[in-house]
């Protein structure tokens, strides 16, 4: 079979794996619709939570990130599998034990305040909304390429499909496809990553194969790599920083934070059966992650060193060394075909020159050798995993595979985030706030009127993402670090915050994280509207717009715990009631309302 | 609701003092163990991963330096390790302090 055919054929059963099993256990009423039900085991719990949490970010977009920027990439692994710690000792036990559907109810009961709910959904939503704007980064980039049309066409598509898968399911029905998408996903990330060591390194374990020496010499497989990008000019790549040290601090702390401060995430918390299990539930979907993020640093060195010993053939400098444009691989032609990935013939040799022309010394000695220029214009950091198992020439299957886990990540997170919008909305605003008295039936029918809507705007965005689909995520990450994350611990760990306390303290973090990344990206991401361009010059203390979340935290602990000082002590009962989540004796079964 | 009257039940027939100094003896402890494994955590990130990873990085670990290992790998492990121990020692916990579930 063709690679097309296959790859049909791959998308279409696993689709018709997750339609089949949405529709066996699709919702029936609110309480399926929001959390699965009472007694999913902590195992499958944690293998739907990991797949919910692995989004087109982790699977698409990361190893990319990986690939180019080396150890510099290092934050996206530290930050987004460190934030379980934060999740499973600070957070999850404890909304267990409290036992509501959503975040800002908890936030509410709390901060014995409907401002406070009001503000928490807020948050909430500019969180799960900015979120949802990465995945159709990646659905995009995923649909193009596997229907070979344009990036744009690829992701209307791309839209209407999560628009059918989510608004069909709800949680019961998503916890169980989740649970089918984790293993199509692992499956297709680990396979060629085997593959591809194996053939480099002669180690089939992808995370010992970045210890190994090349299979063809004594070489270390990382220090061939580092010689290969730096002698064209590129930073090495075992020790290229992200910024600053400072920046790479704050990213992996706000990533960590915002991984704890997710809705989308907390949520699977709730449906545990048991105080216990939500402790022992965090480490299980850790564990099913750790899986990729672990192969993930192995899959982006690999991918690098392919990349460039495509293109780049022999030493470095010899004419009949660059390959030549006509004779280039059918990946690239594919590529090509989805507008992410640009050729132009600066010097007109009829081959592909790709080196660091921002390097100065590096760019004076291409110049002797005829070279005009990076001639590689456009290679987007979104590409590499899909493109990687073609580059290194795996089997069709294998190819088809990786395309079908990439659309299953993409999916299982959209629909869980457009779920947590959809709850927010429905549940906390309308029912919880506006109009208490409305049916269940009309509820869902706001749910599912509430997804649409964000998919729409999710979709209009995704044409003009701010940046690579794990950027803008970490956006999203920011804004929950900086609003939800700090409300929800000072609510468990400290009794004196009180509601006053706890508005102004997510109002001021949320605020300084917005105008810090709208400032330098842009209002609301428009182009051309940032006032002070995305340039490392303005950065306060060199900590770029992605990074900035855990200041806006840190503003928002300090706020919250200066205003509780000086306005009244939360009531009696609310004190009880924070003395009371900290023992689980005394839970509630899982959630029945 | 619910939880509500569970607790007065459970104040009229234990002795409240014994039941106050439990959940304040309880409330200790977790935070000692979450304060030392907290500490173990931005050890393994934070500091081998990128404060002093180019220190670390002078011990290589087969092709890496040590402390590029602890920012792509070693870090994930120990963050596993953590929850694990942390489940099992608040398990424990909680018998011991007669909090625990059922």
């Amino acid at each position: 079979m063709d690679l097309t055919t296959l790859t049909y054929t791959f998308v279409g059963a696993t689709f018709a794996l997750y339609i089949g099993i949405a529709f066996w256990a699709r919702a029936s009423t609110t309480g399926e619709f929001y959390v699965a039900g009472k007694g999913i085991h902590p195992v499958a719990n944690g293998m739907a939570t990991a797949a919910d949490w692995m989004s087109a970010a982790s699977f698409i977009s990361m190893a990319g990130l990986i690939a180019f920027n080396g150890y510099g990439a290092s934050v996206f692994l530290m930050g987004w599998t460190g934030g379980y710690v934060l999740l499973a000792l600070l957070l999850a036990p404890y909304l267990r034990k409290f036992g509501k559907f959503t975040v800002p109810e908890f936030i509410g009961e709390r901060y014995y305040s409907r401002t406070a709910r009001i503000v928490a959904v807020v948050c909430l939503i500019l969180a799960s909304i900015t979120y949802v704007i990465g995945q159709m980064k990646g659905i995009g980039v995923a649909f193009s390429r596997f229907l070979e049309t344009d990036y744009d066409t690829g992701l209307y598509i791309g839209m209407g499909i999560v628009f059918i898968y989510s608004v069909m399911g709800g949680m019961k029905g998503i916890t169980y496809t989740q649970i089918a998408q984790y293993c199509v996903l692992i499956f297709a990330y680990t396979v060629p990553a085997v593959f591809i060591s194996l053939n480099i390194t002669g180690n089939p374990i992808p995370q010992l194969g970045i210890l190994s020496t090349m299979a063809d010499g004594n070489t270390y497989m990382m220090d061939k790599l580092n010689l290969v990008v730096s002698e064209l000019g590129f930073n090495e790549y075992t020790t290229q920083i992200l910024g600053s040290k400072l920046n790479m601090f704050a990213y992996t702390l706000t990533l960590m934070i915002g991984t704890a401060g997710l809705p989308h995430v907390i949520i699977r918390f709730f449906t545990v059966p048991k105080v216990k299990d939500a402790r022992s539930t965090a480490g299980w979907a850790l564990v099913f992650i750790a899986i990729l993020y672990t192969t993930a640093p192995a899959v982006g060195s690999m991918a690098r060193l392919n990349l460039m010993n495509t293109i780049q053939t022999g030493p470095v400098g010899e004419v009949t060394a660059n390959i030549e444009y006509e004779k280039r691989p059918s990946w690239f032609k594919n590529w090509e075909q989805t507008g992410l990935l640009k050729f132009e013939d600066k010097n007109g040799d009829g081959r592909i020159q790709y080196y660091n022309d921002k390097n100065e010394d590096f760019a004076a000695k291409a110049e002797s050798y005829g070279w005009k220029g990076n001639e590689m214009v456009k290679v987007d950091r979104d590409i590499m995993v899909l493109a990687n198992p073609e580059i290194a020439q795996l089997p069709n299957w294998v190819i088809a595979l990786v395309v079908a886990g990439g659309l299953a990540a993409a999916l299982s997170t959209a629909a869980g985030l457009l779920l947590a919008i959809a709850s927010s909305i429905s549940h906390d605003l309308l029912k919880g706030i506006f109009k208490p008295d409305i049916t269940e039936s009309q509820e869902l029918m706001a749910g599912r009127v509430a997804m649409a809507g964000a998919i729409a705007m999710a979709g209009y965005f995704g044409l003009h993402p701010p940046d690579f689909a794990a950027g803008t995520v970490a956006i999203a990450f920011g804004l929950a670090a900086s609003s939800i994350f700090p409300a929800l611990m000072m609510g468990i760990f400290n009794k004196k915050v009180n509601r006053t306390g706890a508005i102004a303290g997510m109002i001021t973090g949320i605020s300084i994280t917005m105008l810090y990344v709208f400032q330098h990206k842009g209002i609301m991401f428009i182009p051309g509207t940032s006032f002070l361009g995305d340039m490392p010059a303005n950065w306060f203390f060199t900590i770029s717009p992605n990074a900035f979340g855990c200041v806006g935290a840190l503003a928002n602990f300090a706020v919250a715990i200066g205003v509780s000082k000086v306005t009244a002590a939360p009531p009696e009962h609310i004190q009880h009631l924070v003395e009371d989540i900290r023992v689980p004796s005394g839970a509630n079964a899982a959630v029945e309302h | 609701m619910r939880e509500f009257y569970a607790c007065h039940f459970r104040l009229e027939i234990w002795p409240l003092g014994e039941l106050i100094m439990n959940k304040n003896e309880y409330w200790k402890e977790n935070l000692r163990l979450v304060s030392i494994l907290l500490a173990i955590w931005f050890a393994v990130s934070f500091l081998f991963g990128i404060i002093l990873v180019e220190e670390l990085n002078m011990i290589r670990v087969g092709g890496v330096g040590l402390g590029f290992w602890f920012a792509q790998q070693g870090s994930i492990y120990t963050f596993l390790v953590l929850i694990f121990v942390y489940t099992k020692k608040m398990n424990a916990l909680d018998r011991k302090h007669n909090v625990h579930e059922d």
